[in-house]
């Protein structure tokens, strides 16, 4: 189906100025806008988006400022205006747009847009019930507020990569999805101050450290050295005391490698996993209790794989999950979007682009009444009309000039 | 169920009595949690990661967190650790502690003739009802969303499964490698055909479980702002793997509409210091010509050889080699320190005891103490994000079935001696 046209969601009526880029801040407003919000998106020829231009995993992009495929999909819906907040009208259009708006999300390095006169303290007194949402590497006070980072850094100093990998190897340095963690994160936070304002009447200002919100996705393992003393190490596709756990290998497809990732987690599965493999050697004394086959992992995990080896991973999955095993196909890009049962999901919906033509998109990671994929997302200052005329009542001539002296740029 | 060598005969020796308080109870009180989310009510029947963490965040910001847990056994976390001194104890596993924070605990067995009756007057009386059970077990119990919403019409059940409500997998089983997997996360970048030897590494913990509770927690709170508009609540259907795949947006995105898309990096990525590893990010040409400085190499920003991106491309491997052999010489943070002085991304990889003792983390105030009874004083991670008017309210996690007698006694109002007969016939 072609998004754009469903009906009200549960954020219809609430405005966001939207001062994000990169990939975390805009999936925090891509959520808001799938929810039904109006996100105006702030930018400017004088600092284009870099996903607009050239992205982490997609190097320099060909097509142009308005036909990159990353910068549509984080930022689905958004209406665009552009200001060059270098110049001080610039700044006070904000000023005066802010009172028509909720929410203002930004993920400059903290301090920059307070330099500008339009942090939190500044711009509450023109609306005293704004929510706004700074996000950045390692939070907006402490000694290395300042600092920048990507979402590949922010992992690393979370502790996250350090638990990561197999434990022969370096860790795996994790890169885009941590940034929509964090963007997922700033959702969450806006939709609580929107509850709270609802309740309260007050607005608030919320602090988000990427690096912080990786750390809360391992807690365990801060209140588990905190208990033993002992750092957590890389334990690869394994759990660290449940045997088996791993990702085996199946006969390829066309020459491509498949997998199928397995768990045991019980002495009944266990069973029914030697049941459905049915090679002697697993009845063996090493592999009786869990300990012992976390032991012997290696030697469990070949036996395994010579099971594995001789079916494709989704004839593997279906015997597996009929004896009640958990068991499921290591997916990669390609073989998710050709998958029957995200297809009956509808998880991949369409957006006609004006430019891109039509495009698959990843569809909102709900089923919730009034959730959608809210249209493509928008070109560099397509909606200036529509901001400055109707929600600012500028006349025609003075956007004119604004446009003439860079100040809508 | 755990394997049985998991769970030493004694681990459930000293098991609190259900009926009785204990008199430092570190819980919170029905009333009176400050947060954005006061007055919110919420029961949450979860296990392991995912429902617990979404029920978390909503209870370590202020809301009320019931959680249902199986008689005796109770939530699996309690088994899984990491514990003190390595030993299983039900009330002292790290996992269960960090996850049940902000919560009450009772017990009440589904099974049991009453127990479906019990669940429908506890969740007659919350907004949210957050829940991990088997697609259709509920609706067996007589538990489904349109059974409850018809006690409780704003009622809202976030139900958190592997593969969600509908599909032709919504059946299976998945623990978290399996999750990880199935949603594309290891190596997206990576064609299959370059994974020849050996498959990707999951990330590590439980990090993709984490994410299928990050994402309910949002779509749960847009359904309570709906709520607003619809005056009814509604029945979410949250899929883990969609959850994730949604974090991989783009990427996978990319996939669906062309076979092979184009992916490369500029230099820098993981390398090895003298005392392990950091990321050192260049993705713009002034954090490369930043990343030079630091290095004391300014002059290539102009050299011919690597002045434009195509070019450094062509000889990253040359390139990445300098950068190795100048990283091999350093700490991680004499490269972190100096790399932002020029205004380069760089983070070292960091482990847990050097994040907790982090000025940063230190400053802020990002772990804190909270007292449980079985285990003491315990830093923990205070959560994603921090409001300007309120504090952290985060309590520490209850032990089994300890508000058994707050929860059914004075709300639901059971007497003394039917709570006592209750937990006789197993029922609580």
């Amino acid at each position: 189906m072609v998004a754009g046209t469903e009906k009200p969601g549960p954020l219809t009526g609430i405005r966001v100025a939207d001062f994000t880029w990169a990939w975390a801040g805009p999936q925090g407003s891509l959520l808001l806008s799938m929810l039904g919000a109006e996100v105006i998106k702030i930018e400017s020829n004088a600092r284009l988006d870099h996903a607009r231009v050239h992205t982490l995993t997609a190097g320099s992009l060909t097509g142009g400022i308005d036909e990159s495929p990353v910068f549509n999909d984080l930022n689905l819906g958004k209406r665009s205006l552009t200001l060059n907040l270098k110049k001080q009208r610039a700044r006070d259009l904000v000023k005066d747009l802010v009172p028509h708006c909720d929410i203002v999300l930004q993920n400059m390095r903290p301090g920059v847009l307070d330099k500008m006169g339009l942090g939190y303290r500044e711009l509450s007194k023109l609306k005293p019930d704004l929510i706004m949402l700074s996000s950045s590497a390692v939070g907006a006070t402490g000694p290395e507020r300042t600092y920048t980072g990507y979402a590949p850094t922010f992992a690393c100093l979370s502790g996250m990569v350090d638990i990561s990998g197999h434990p022969d190897e370096p860790p795996i340095a994790l890169s885009g999805s941590v940034d929509l963690r964090v963007g997922t994160a700033s959702a969450f936070a806006v939709l609580a101050a929107l509850i709270h304002r609802k309740r309260t009447g007050e607005g608030q200002d919320i602090d988000l450290s990427s690096t912080e919100v990786m750390s809360s996705m391992m807690g365990e393992a801060f209140v588990g050295y905190a208990l033993n003393g002992r750092l957590p190490e890389r334990v690869g596709n394994r759990d660290r005391t449940l045997a088996p756990q791993g990702v085996y290998r199946n006969l390829d497809d066309a020459g491509d490698p498949q997998w199928t990732s397995i768990a045991i987690t019980t002495d009944s599965e266990w069973d029914a996993l030697k049941t459905v493999i049915a090679d002697p050697q697993l009845d063996g004394e090493s592999f009786a209790t869990s300990t012992a086959r976390r032991t012997h992992h290696d030697e469990l995990d070949a036996i395994i794989e010579r099971w594995t080896e001789q079916r494709s991973n989704q004839a593997s999955v279906q015997l597996l999950q009929a004896a009640g095993i958990a068991a499921a196909v290591v997916h990669n890009g390609k073989s998710l979007a050709t998958d029957p049962h995200l297809a009956e999901r509808g998880i991949y919906q369409s957006v006609e682009h004006p430019l891109l033509g039509e495009v698959k998109v990843v569809g909102p990671p709900w089923k919730l009444e009034g959730a959608n994929v809210p249209g493509p997302a928008p070109l560099l200052g397509q909606h200036n009309d529509y901001v400055l005329k109707e929600i600012l009542g500028l006349e025609a001539s003075e956007i004119d000039a604004l446009v003439k002296d860079e100040i809508v740029y | 169920m755990p394997n049985s060598d998991d769970q030493p005969a004694d681990s459930r020796a000293d098991q609190p009595k259900p009926a009785i308080e204990p008199a430092r109870n570190p819980s919170p009180t029905t009333s009176n949690r400050p947060g954005p989310l006061q007055g919110l009510r919420v029961l949450e029947i979860g296990e392991m990661v995912a429902a617990p963490y979404c029920a978390k965040l909503l209870g370590d910001l202020g809301a009320e967190v019931i959680k249902v847990e199986r008689p005796v056994e109770g939530d699996r976390s309690r088994l899984r650790g990491p514990f003190p001194d390595d030993t299983p104890h039900a009330e002292r596993s790290a996992l269960f502690l960090y996850l049940n924070t902000s919560k009450r605990s009772v017990t009440l067995d589904l099974a049991s003739e009453q127990g479906p009756a019990i669940f429908r007057r506890l969740a007659a009386d919350v907004d949210i009802v957050v829940e991990d059970r088997p697609p259709g077990e509920f609706a067996e119990l007589g538990l489904d969303y349109d059974a409850l919403a018809k006690d409780n019409p704003g009622l809202i059940v976030t139900s958190i499964t592997p593969f969600g409500q509908t599909g032709p997998n919504r059946a299976n089983k998945s623990e978290h490698v399996n999750l990880y997997h199935s949603a594309g996360h290891a190596s997206p970048f990576t064609p299959p055909s370059q994974q020849q030897s050996r498959a990707a590494s999951k990330a590590g913990g439980y990090l993709g479980e984490y994410d299928a509770g990050l994402v309910a927690a949002v779509g749960t709170l847009a359904a309570v702002l709906g709520r607003e508009w619809s005056g009814t609540g509604q029945h979410v259907d949250v899929s883990k793997q969609e959850a994730m795949m949604s974090l991989e947006r783009v990427t996978i995105g990319r996939y669906a509409n062309e076979p092979d898309p184009f992916s490369g990096r500029g230099p820098g990525g993981l390398i090895n210091a003298k005392d392990g590893y950091l990321i050192v990010n260049t993705l713009e040409p002034r954090q490369w010509e930043g990343l030079l400085d630091t290095m004391g190499r300014p002059e290539w920003g102009k050299a011919d050889w690597c002045r434009e991106p195509a070019q450094r491309m062509e000889r990253m491997a040359e390139i990445q080699q300098h950068i190795a052999e100048w990283a091999g010489t350093r700490t991680r943070d004499e490269i972190y320190h100096a790399a932002q002085s020029h205004g380069t991304p760089a983070g070292p990889v960091r482990n847990v005891e050097e994040v907790m003792a982090w000025n940063q983390s230190r400053e802020r105030e990002f772990f804190r103490e909270l007292i449980h009874p079985e285990v003491g004083a315990v830093e923990y991670p205070t959560g994603p994000c921090r409001f300007s008017s309120l504090d952290w309210v985060g309590s520490a996690a209850p032990l089994l079935g300890q508000h058994n007698a707050t929860v059914f006694g004075d709300a639901l109002g059971y007497s003394r001696d039917e709570l006592a007969r209750l937990a006789e016939q197993g029922v609580i």
